[in-house]
């Protein structure tokens, strides 16, 4: 479904991302891990379009389709989502509205009709169930004044209304209570098939309790420096980064 | 180049033709000082940014008769909720009482030509109060149109007459033969207890080009409560000065909203005279600019008696090659102490070569008061933008999303609701053209 050959990535003449390779089957869950600054949210971004990227090698293949020639838009709407690490508030455009927009946006370019007043409310219905999100925040502006918590709800959400191929979520875990986490991690789950990939990225392996990855990888200095099964987070929780990165830095040095 | 001797010739012929009236005496003085000052130019501190004598060089001409339009030409300009409105019509400047639609009763709504209203039972109230505008707008282009004053409106909303049903103004410049210059003048009272709800829209027909040089005066007495709009949505043909002179006589309440979307040259002057003891006064703008669009808004707030309340919110948007300007003057008198005055004005800026002017000017002569203004000029949230798109809405209406939400707290001080409702589609279609 995904794959990155080789990318790496500026911003501001910095490069964060150093050669990256990564592929994504549908129906995989992977976990990306790796300690602060080390490139995962950035990754994240160029996947989704963020133009202050600039990608200066390699290339990135989504669902056959080169993924790097796609508008942000067009990617999203060829089933690509990423929940972000720090959802933004936007005053005054309402929670549902945008959803809806959201919603027909990606039918229209799938040549479906959009969605009539009663099938949007039925299927908003139904998918606040499965992240037990509350009615009177989806009338809010979007995310404006949310609590942390409650951001990361609305992410997962809005992933349950546009059904994407390949969610990609960053940090969706932290600022969750143990609650919230619990519920969110069950929505997520729900929501895993043969037909739709997750890319995790997380720094605790809490998250992984809940939703067990097929793969983890280890991103460190914008690498993948190590991969391995979901052992591997546990590995990580034990000992922490230093006897992966300490190999990658003597590797680096050579 | 329309000059000075096309309007010597038009206004002797207004003086010799019009019946003597206390009009009379103050065209003689409006021309004088037309013919002293001339239009003004940018040397003029108060023009600075916005240059109307070159609008001249289209040699605008009056109408020379009342074009001929009939109740269905209305259809397309009327505002939602004209049902139960009172709709009245100036045609190319003068008011056609022949085209209004008066609902309200006469007992609670007076309405005539200012002409008759200077000769009749009315002739003490025009005497005093038509023309005090000119002691705070004392340039060439409002003394332009005194200068004309003819066919011009009269409002007397009596005592006690809380006024259900709104007045909507039609200012119709009919361009289909030639450059036409509208000149509408009027003079609208609201009594004791009083409430009138008052908008005003203007349209351009034809592809000549318009220029509409309006001056309304408005005296508002003891407890009397008045809500006033003006919707500016014409096409790129046409300019205007619009002068909205506000004296609050008594204890009263103002709320005004001003909309400037599509228009050529627009310069708004917006004068309110806080002359009583505990006035309150809103005012609020918003100005949506694209293509060579230019909206200058000039308010002015004199408060000249103790414990009056002001609140100013202006928002603009300027996009392409456009141009806003905001100029705002507080002034605080030596009496009016207790004074609290506000004043913000916030811009985006959507493109390089979009221009924004914003000059607060505040004169406090009172010490115990409280005055504050702010004005900012900011970007599109690039953030919110990308967050937008990234669930798949394209970027024009994730822009227009924004813009809208960025209006939304102006389009809010539109009270009633089939006005807003209306006003906010006009914006949602002026943002979705591109
Ligand atoms: N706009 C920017 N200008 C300069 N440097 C930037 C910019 N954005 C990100 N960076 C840098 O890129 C590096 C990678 O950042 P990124 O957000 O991808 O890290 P991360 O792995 O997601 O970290 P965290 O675990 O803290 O979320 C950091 O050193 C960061 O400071
Ligand atoms: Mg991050």
């Amino acid at each position: 479904m995904l794959s990155i050959k080789n990318i790496h990535a500026n911003i501001e003449g910095k490069e964060i991302l150093k050669g990256i390779n990564l592929d994504i089957k549908a129906g995989e869950v992977h976990a990306i891990m790796g300690p602060n600054g080390s490139g995962k949210s950035t990754l994240a971004s160029v996947l989704a379009g963020r133009e202050e990227y600039e990608v200066t090698e390699g290339e990135v293949t989504f669902l056959e389709k080169d993924l790097l020639e796609l508008s942000t838009e067009d990617r999203a709407r060829e089933g690509l989502f990423l929940a972000f690490q720090y959802p933004v508030e936007i005053p005054g455009v309402s929670t549902t509205n945008f959803i809806k927009a959201a919603v027909n946006e990606k039918r229209k370019y799938q040549g479906e009709e959009p969605l009539d007043a009663v099938a949007f409310l039925k299927m908003m219905k139904q998918k606040m169930a499965l992240v037990e999100i509350d009615q009177s925040l989806l009338s809010r502006s979007i995310n404006e004044g949310f609590s942390g918590g409650e951001k990361k709800r609305n992410e997962v959400f809005q992933m349950a209304m546009l059904e994407p191929k390949l969610a990609i979520l960053d940090e969706t875990d932290s600022g969750l209570d143990i609650d919230a986490l619990r519920i969110v991690a069950n929505g997520i789950n729900k929501l895993r098939n043969e037909n739709r990939a997750i890319l995790l990225i997380t720094h605790y392996q809490r998250l992984l309790d809940y939703i067990q990855p097929d793969f983890v990888h280890v991103l460190y200095n914008g690498k993948i420096v190590k991969s391995g099964t979901k052992e591997l987070a546990l590995e990580l929780e034990e000992r922490g980064y230093d006897f992966i990165t300490d190999e990658a830095d003597l590797a680096a040095s050579l | 180049m329309t000059n000075v001797n096309y309007f010597k010739d038009q206004f002797e012929q207004l003086q010799d033709s019009a019946p003597e009236s206390t009009i009379t005496e103050l065209r003689t003085d409006g021309f004088n000082t037309f013919n002293k000052s001339g239009l003004p130019t940018l040397k003029l501190e108060e023009w600075k940014y916005t240059n109307i004598s070159s609008l001249f060089d289209k040699d605008y001409q009056f109408a020379n008769a009342p074009q001929q339009l009939n109740a269905d030409d209305l259809d397309e300009i009327r505002l939602a909720g004209h049902e139960a409105a009172n709709e009245l019509v100036f045609v190319n400047g003068r008011f056609i009482p022949a085209l209004s639609t008066i609902r309200s009763a006469a007992s609670q709504l007076v309405i005539l030509p200012l002409e008759e209203a200077a000769k009749g039972s009315h002739q003490a109230l025009v005497k005093k109060h038509l023309g005090q505008s000119s002691v705070y707008l004392k340039d060439g282009i409002h003394a332009l149109n005194t200068s004309f004053i003819q066919d011009g409106m009269f409002i007397l909303v009596p005592k006690g007459q809380q006024l259900e049903q709104p007045v909507y103004i039609y200012h119709i410049s009919d361009a289909r033969q030639q450059n036409t210059l509208s000149q509408p003048r009027s003079l609208i009272i609201v009594e004791e207890n009083a409430k009138l709800q008052l908008t005003e829209t203007y349209t351009t027909l034809g592809t000549a080009e318009s220029f509409t040089n309006e001056v309304l005066e408005m005296v508002v007495k003891e407890n009397a409560f008045v809500e006033y709009y003006k919707i500016q949505h014409d096409g790129l043909n046409a300019s205007q000065v619009g002068s909205t002179h506000i004296h609050q006589v008594g204890k009263s309440y103002v709320h005004t909203v001003v909309v400037s979307l599509n228009g050529g040259v627009i310069r708004n002057n917006l004068n309110l005279v806080l002359d009583a003891e505990g006035n309150e006064t809103h005012l609020y703008g918003l100005y949506l600019l694209k293509g060579n669009s230019h909206v200058d808004n000039h308010t002015l707030v004199d408060n000249k008696r103790p414990n009056c309340f002001s609140n100013q919110l202006y928002k603009g948007i300027a996009d392409d090659s456009s141009t806003g300007v905001f100029s705002g003057r507080i002034i605080v008198q030596p009496d009016a102490q207790k004074t609290n005055a506000y004043q913000s004005n916030k811009n985006i800026i959507l493109s390089d070569k979009a221009t924004i002017n914003t000059k607060p000017q505040l004169e406090i002569f009172a010490d115990d008061v409280k005055c504050s203004h702010g004005c900012t000029v900011g970007q599109l949230d690039e953030e919110a933008l990308f967050y937008l798109r990234a669930r798949g809405i394209p970027k024009a209406a994730a822009e227009v999303l924004l813009l809208e939400a960025y209006a939304a707290d102006i389009l809010a001080q539109i009270k009633p609701e089939a006005l807003r409702n209306h006003v906010a589609e006009l914006i949602y279609e002026h943002l979705s053209i591109s």
